[in-house]
C-alpha cells in the first residue's frame, strides 16, 4: 500500500503518536509509487517499478530534538522508531532555535493529483516510449530517453493536533536524439501532472528537428551576445536563484544581502518585466499545499515588476525578527509576455538561440555567478534569421544580471529542470549581453 | 494505484515467512539467504534466464550544527529488496519493502513482467559476461571504530569544539555536519553467489563564513577533510599523518578543530585578497582540489556506458570513443600521467569486496604512460571490449534502485622520483597554488571544464606572493593532462572524494574517491569570475 489515503495515513500516524512519551512529537509519512523506462541507442536499457513508504518521527523534550525514520510498519517497528527518536532527543543538546509545534491548521484541498497518471502501467509506459522510438528510427537517429511516472503522498501529524495530507502525480519524459557518428544532437523534455497531456512523439519530433539542423556547427568567438533562451534552458539557470531566504540575506551571506547590513527586500533588482511567484493552486503547475513545518501555502509574490517583494522567513527567524513567517516557494511561476519565439528571432540583429544548458554550478554566491554550457542545439542568429548552428559555449553569467537584461518574454510553458527534474512555468526569454567565455568541442 | 497483490494471485510460495525484525539482525545471514532464494526461485519460475537480488539495510546518521547549537540529529534506516532479472533477453527490475514470501515473489514476478514487456523495444539481447558463483562469502570495510557505536555526545562535542575554535578566531558563522553511512548489503544471484557485505563511510563537512558588513562582502572556506571509506578513526587526529606545507594538511586522519582554526585565519586573508589578473598560469594543484578535476575529466569519460551512448540523455557521452582506445596510442596526457581504476583502495569511498552484480573487485590501468588503455565496465558491457569478465563497477545507491555502471576509485599514480610541493613552488615563475574543491563544471563529452578552489595563492618567482580572489581555470581535458609536467611523490599522496556523484535516470548518487599527489600543469587559462549585481 504505497499510496495511503488521507484516512489510512491519519489512522497510522495516530497509532505512531500514541507511542510517544516526549513533550512534543511530530510524525510524518511519505510514499512514492511509480515506474520508469530508460532507453539508449533506440532500445530500452533499464526499466523499473518502485514503491516505497517511509515514516519519520521527531521527538522533542524542551528544546532538544531527535529524528528517526523507518520503512517498516508492524507495531514493534513503529514503537521502535519512536523510542529511537526519543533517545536521540534525550542525547541532543538544547537548540534555542527549536520552535513549539504548530496546532491545527486549515488547508485547501490540493489539485495536484491525476488518476490517469496514477494508473499508468509497465505496458502503457512501454507504449509511450515505443511512439518516441518510432520517430527517431524513421529519422535514422538514435534516441536516449527517460519516461517516469510517480504518484506521491505525504502526511504529517503532531501531538498539538496538526494533521495535513497531500497527494500528487507527475509524469516526465526527456529524449536526446543523436546520429550514429555522434556529430549531431537534439533534446526535448516535458513534464505534466496529467499524463493525457504527454505526447512523447511530438516531443521527439522537436528533438529530432534540433539534431538534424545542428550539423556542421561553426566556431564563433565567445563574448557577450544577445541570447534567446528556450524555457528548458532558462529555467535551469533561474533555478539557482529561487531560494529567497531572509535569514542568509540578513546574515550578510546572500545575493539578497544589502551593503551595510539588512536585505534587499523592496529593492528593484531586475527588469520591470520580471514577475516571479508561487501558487500551489495554479492549474498548470499545482504544488504542495503545506510546507515541512505544517504551514499552509498560498500564492506568494517573490519578484514583482523587478522588485524583491517577499523573502521567506522560517518560524524561528520570523519570531526573532518580529515578523510573520513566510514559507519558502512551493512551486515557481514566472509571468511571460506575448512575444513568440519567431518574433524574438526576427527582432534580433546578432544573437544566439540556446535550446538547452548543461552542468550549471555556482561560481560566486555573492553575485550568483553561474557557469555551465550550451548543448543540443545552439544556433547563430543574424538580421532576424537563424543562419547556422554553432559550436557549444561555456558561459559565466548571473541570473540576476540576466533578468536585468530582459528584452522580451514569451508565453510561459510548463517545463522541467534538466538536473532536478522539478517542474516550473517559465517563458522563453530574450536577454542581451549574456557572457560566453570559451568554446567546447562537445556535441 | 500501485501494482498490488490482486494482480498476482498464483505466485508460488517458497520457504517460510520472515518477520522483518528477524532479518535486521546483522548476523542473520541465513534468513537473508532464505529470502534471496524465494526471489531467485520466483523469477526463474516466471521465465527469467538470470536473476539477482540485493537485500539492503541502509543506516545513516547525521549530526547538523551551526555555531554553538545542534540543529538536528537524525538516524535513518531503510530496508528492502531489489530484484533484477533477464527475461527474453531484456532487463527488468522491481523493488519491495514487503519482505514476506508473497511480497518478495510479487517483486520478482513484476520484474519478469517488465522485462518481457520491454523486450519488444530491444534491438539486441543483453549479453552477460560469465561470472562464477562464489558460494557464501562476506566482506567488511576495514574500520577501526564503528562511527555508529561512538556516543552521540562525543560526536556533538567534536563538532561544537571545532565551531567554537572558529568563532573564537573571529568567524561570523559556522555550519558543521557529520554524516555516517552503513550499507549492509546482501547479494545473491542465480550464478550461485551469496555475498554479505558491511560497508562504512564517514564525511565531516564544515563551511566557515566571515562577513564584512561595511563592504557587503562575505567569504567562505570549506573543510579540507575528505569523505572517506573509514570508521570514526578518521576523526582522531594523528600528528604523524599531517603534512606541513604552507599550512597543515591532513592525510589519513583529519584534525577538524585545527582545520577550523586554519580556515578562519585564512578567511581574513581571503576577504582582502586581490583580484586575479586573467591569463595563463602554471597551476600547482593540491589533491584537495585536483581530486575533483580527476573525477570529472578522467573518471567520467572512461565510463564505458557513456562512451557507448547509454548516458546520452542525462550525464552525457564521452570524447574517449572506442576508436581512440582501439588505436592503442591515444595521447590522453603527458607520459608521466598514469591512472588506475581501483575498487580495493584502502579508505576509498567506492571500495568494496564485490560489486552489486556479484563480481569480485580489483585494480586495473585506465591511462598508462599517458595513453588510454581501458575503461570501466560491468557484466553486460565486458564483451564490447573483448573482455571475458566484468571489472566490477556495478552499483546501486539503494535496494530500490537498479544497479548500473558506476565509477570505481580512479586515482592518479604518484611520481616515481622524490618531489615535494615546496620544490614545485620553488621551480615556478608565474603560477597559482590551489586548495580545496569549489565550483566545478564540464561539458557532456568531457572536453571543456572550469574549476575554482577554496584557496588560491599566487606564486611569483618561486615564492608564495599572497592570496588572490576570483580565479577559475578553464581548459580542455586532453590539453590539460598533456600539460602535466610534474607529480609529487607518494609521500604527498592523499584521497579526496564525493558522497554524491550523480548519474542515471532516475538519478542515483554514488560515493567515490580519487587519490593523487600535488601536480603541476603548465600554462593553463585562468579567468576572473568576479561580478557585481
Amino acid at each position: 500500500m504505497p499510496i495511503y489515503s488521507k484516512e489510512e495515513a491519519q489512522a497510522l500516524l495516530k497509532k505512531v503518536l500514541s507511542y510517544s512519551k516526549a513533550d512534543e512529537c511530530e510524525v510524518s509519512l511519505r510514499g512514492n509509487d511509480g515506474g520508469n523506462i530508460r532507453t539508449a541507442l533506440n532500445a530500452v536499457s533499464t526499466a523499473g517499478d518502485i514503491s516505497t513508504v517511509s515514516l519519520a518521527v521527531s521527538s522533542v523534550y524542551g528544546k532538544k530534538t531527535g529524528t528517526a525514520t523507518i520503512n517498516e510498519f508492524d507495531d514493534a517497528s513503529l514503537e521502535k522508531v519512536v523510542r529511537r527518536a526519543e533517545e536521540l532527543a534525550q542525547l541532543a543538546p538544547e537548540n534555542p532555535e527549536t520552535m513549539p509545534m504548530l496546532g491545527p491548521q486549515t488547508f485547501k484541498d490540493s489539485i495536484a493529483y491525476n488518476p490517469a497518471t496514477a494508473a499508468m502501467t509497465p505496458e502503457s509506459r512501454a507504449e509511450m516510449v515505443g511512439q518516441s522510438l518510432d520517430v527517431t528510427k524513421a529519422a535514422n537517429l538514435q534516441a536516449a530517453g527517460f519516461l517516469e511516472n510517480t504518484t506521491r503522498f505525504s502526511a504529517v501529524m503532531n501531538s498539538k493536533g496538526l494533521f495535513a495530507y497531500d497527494k500528487s502525480t507527475d509524469v516526465i519524459y526527456s529524449v536526446t536524439t543523436r546520429n550514429a557518428a555522434g556529430t549531431i544532437s537534439g533534446y526535448a523534455a516535458r513534464g505534466f501532472t496529467d499524463v493525457k497531456k504527454m505526447d512523447t512523439a511530438s516531443a521527439t519530433k522537436i528533438a529530432t528537428q534540433k539534431a538534424l539542423s545542428s550539423a556542421s556547427p561553426k566556431a564563433i568567438e565567445p563574448g557577450k551576445y544577445t541570447v534567446i533562451l528556450e524555457p528548458v534552458a532558462a529555467v535551469y539557470m533561474l533555478e539557482n536563484m529561487f531560494r529567497f531566504d531572509a535569514r542568509s540575506a540578513e546574515e550578510g551571506r546572500s545575493f539578497l544581502s544589502k551593503k551595510g547590513g539588512g536585505t534587499r527586500l523592496g529593492e528593484k533588482l531586475m527588469d520591470d518585466k520580471v514577475n516571479i511567484y508561487s501558487d500551489p493552486f495554479n492549474t498548470e503547475l499545482p504544488g504542495p499545499t503545506w510546507n515541512g513545518d505544517g504551514m499552509p501555502l498560498e500564492r506568494t509574490d517573490w519578484i514583482k515588476e523587478g522588485v524583491v517583494k517577499n523573502l521567506s522567513y522560517s518560524r524561528y527567524w520570523a519570531q526573532k525578527k518580529g515578523v510573520t513567517p513566510v514559507p519558502g516557494p512551493s512551486n515557481i511561476i514566472m509571468d511571460g509576455g506575448t512575444t513568440s519565439l519567431e518574433e524574438m528571432i526576427k527582432s534580433t540583429e546578432r544573437g544566439i538561440l540556446v535550446s538547452r544548458l548543461w552542468y550549471i554550478r555556482m561560481v560566486d554566491p555573492q553575485s550568483l555567478l553561474l557557469t555551465g554550457l550550451t548543448r543540443d542545439g545552439t544556433f547563430y542568429i543574424e538580421n532576424g534569421q537563424i543562419k547556422f548552428p554553432v559550436k557549444n559555449f561555456r558561459f559565466n553569467e548571473s541570473p540576476v544580471i540576466m533578468l536585468n537584461n530582459v528584452e522580451a518574454l514569451g508565453k510561459p510553458e510548463r517545463t522541467i529542470s534538466v538536473e532536478s527534474y522539478r517542474s516550473y512555468l517559465i517563458p522563453p526569454m530574450k536577454i542581451r549581453d549574456f557572457t560566453f567565455t570559451s568554446l567546447s568541442d562537445a556535441v | 494505484m500501485g501494482l498490488g497483490a490482486a494482480m498476482f494471485p498464483n505466485i508460488p510460495v517458497i520457504g517460510s515467512p520472515i518477520h522483518p525484525e528477524a532479518a535486521l539482525q546483522a548476523a542473520d545471514v541465513a534468513a537473508k539467504k532464505r529470502m534471496a532464494d524465494v526471489a531467485l526461485n520466483a523469477a526463474k519460475s516466471k521465465g527469467a534466464t538470470y536473476a539477482d537480488v540485493r537485500i539492503g539495510r541502509y543506516l545513516n546518521q547525521s549530526i547538523v550544527t551551526r555555531e554553538t547549537r545542534v540543529q538536528n540529529i537524525a538516524n535513518t534506516e531503510s530496508y528492502g529488496m531489489g530484484v533484477r532479472v533477464l527475461a527474453d533477453g531484456c532487463w527488468g527490475f522491481a523493488a519491495t519493502d514487503k519482505m514476506d514470501n508473497d511480497g518478495i515473489a510479487r517483486a520478482a514476478d513484476l520484474a519478469v513482467r517488465i522485462a518481457k514487456d520491454n523486450a519488444k523495444l530491444l534491438s539486441e539481447p543483453v549479453q552477460l559476461a560469465p561470472q562464477k558463483g562464489y558460494g557464501e562469502v562476506s566482506w567488511k570495510t576495514p574500520i577501526e571504530k564503528n562511527a555508529f557505536e561512538i556516543p552521540i555526545k562525543e560526536k556533538v562535542d567534536l563538532l561544537l569544539a571545532a565551531n567554537n575554535a572558529a568563532l573564537s578566531a573571529g568567524a561570523s558563522f559556522v555550519n558543521n555536519s557529520l554524516f555516517m553511512i552503513n550499507e549492509q548489503k546482501y547479494f545473491a544471484s542465480t550464478d550461485g553467489s551469496y555475498i554479505d557485505q558491511d560497508i562504512h563511510r564517514i564525511w565531516p563537512n564544515f563551511t566557515i563564513t566571515k562577513t564584512d558588513s561595511k563592504s557587503g562582502k562575505f567569504e567562505t572556506r570549506n573543510s579540507l577533510g575528505a569523505p572517506m571509506g573509514m570508521g570514526y578513526e578518521y576523526l582522531i587526529p594523528d600528528k604523524s599523518t599531517v603534512l606541513n606545507g604552507i599550512f597543515p594538511i591532513y592525510r589519513t586522519r583529519f584534525d577538524m578543530i585545527e582545520d577550523a582554526k586554519t580556515a578562519t585565519a585564512q578567511l581574513e586573508e581571503k576577504l582582502k585578497a586581490k583580484p586575479i589578473e586573467p591569463g595563463k598560469y602554471d597551476l600547482i594543484l593540491d589533491p584537495t582540489n585536483l581530486f575533483l578535476t580527476i573525477h570529472e575529466s578522467v573518471g567520467h569519460p572512461t565510463e564505458l556506458d557513456r562512451v557507448l551512448g547509454y548516458e546520452a540523455n542525462f550525464a552525457g557521452t564521452s570524447f574517449l570513443t572506442l576508436d581512440k582506445w582501439k588505436s592503442g596510442k591515444f595521447n590522453f596526457g603527458s607520459n608521466i600521467v598514469n591512472f588506475v581504476g581501483d575498487k580495493l583502495q584502502p579508505g576509498g569511498l567506492a571500495t568494496v569486496g564485490y560489486d552489486d552484480e556479484g563480481v569480485k573487485c580489483g585494480k586495473w590501468d585506465l591511462i598508462k604512460d599517458g595513453v588510454l588503455v581501458n575503461y570501466q565496465t560491468i557484466r553486460d558491457q565486458a564483451h564490447i571490449l573483448g573482455l571475458n569478465a566484468s571489472q566490477g563497477c556495478c552499483y546501486a545507491q539503494s535496494w530500490d534502485d537498479v544497479q548500473f555502471q558506476r565509477m570505481p576509485n580512479v586515482s592518479l599514480q604518484p611520481g616515481k622520483a622524490k618531489l615535494s610541493p615546496a620544490e614545485l613552488i620553488k621551480n615556478t615563475e608565474k603560477g597559482l597554488y590551489m586548495f580545496g574543491r569549489n565550483s566545478y563544471s564540464i561539458d557532456q563529452q568531457r572536453y571543456n571544464f572550469q574549476f575554482s578552489s577554496q584557496l588560491c595563492y599566487e606564486i611569483k618567482d618561486g615564492k608564495i606572493a599572497g592570496m588572490v580572489s576570483g580565479a577559475a581555470y578553464q581548459a580542455n581535458t586532453q590539453e590539460f593532462w598533456n600539460s602535466c609536467s610534474a607529480i609529487c611523490d607518494a609521500s604527498d599522496y592523499r584521497l579526496g572524494g564525493s558522497f554524491f556523484d550523480g548519474k542515471g535516470q532516475p538519478q542515483q548518487v554514488s560515493a567515490v574517491s580519487h587519490g593523487c599527489s600535488t601536480a603541476k600543469f603548465d600554462k593553463v587559462n585562468v579567468i576572473n569570475t568576479s561580478r557585481k549585481i
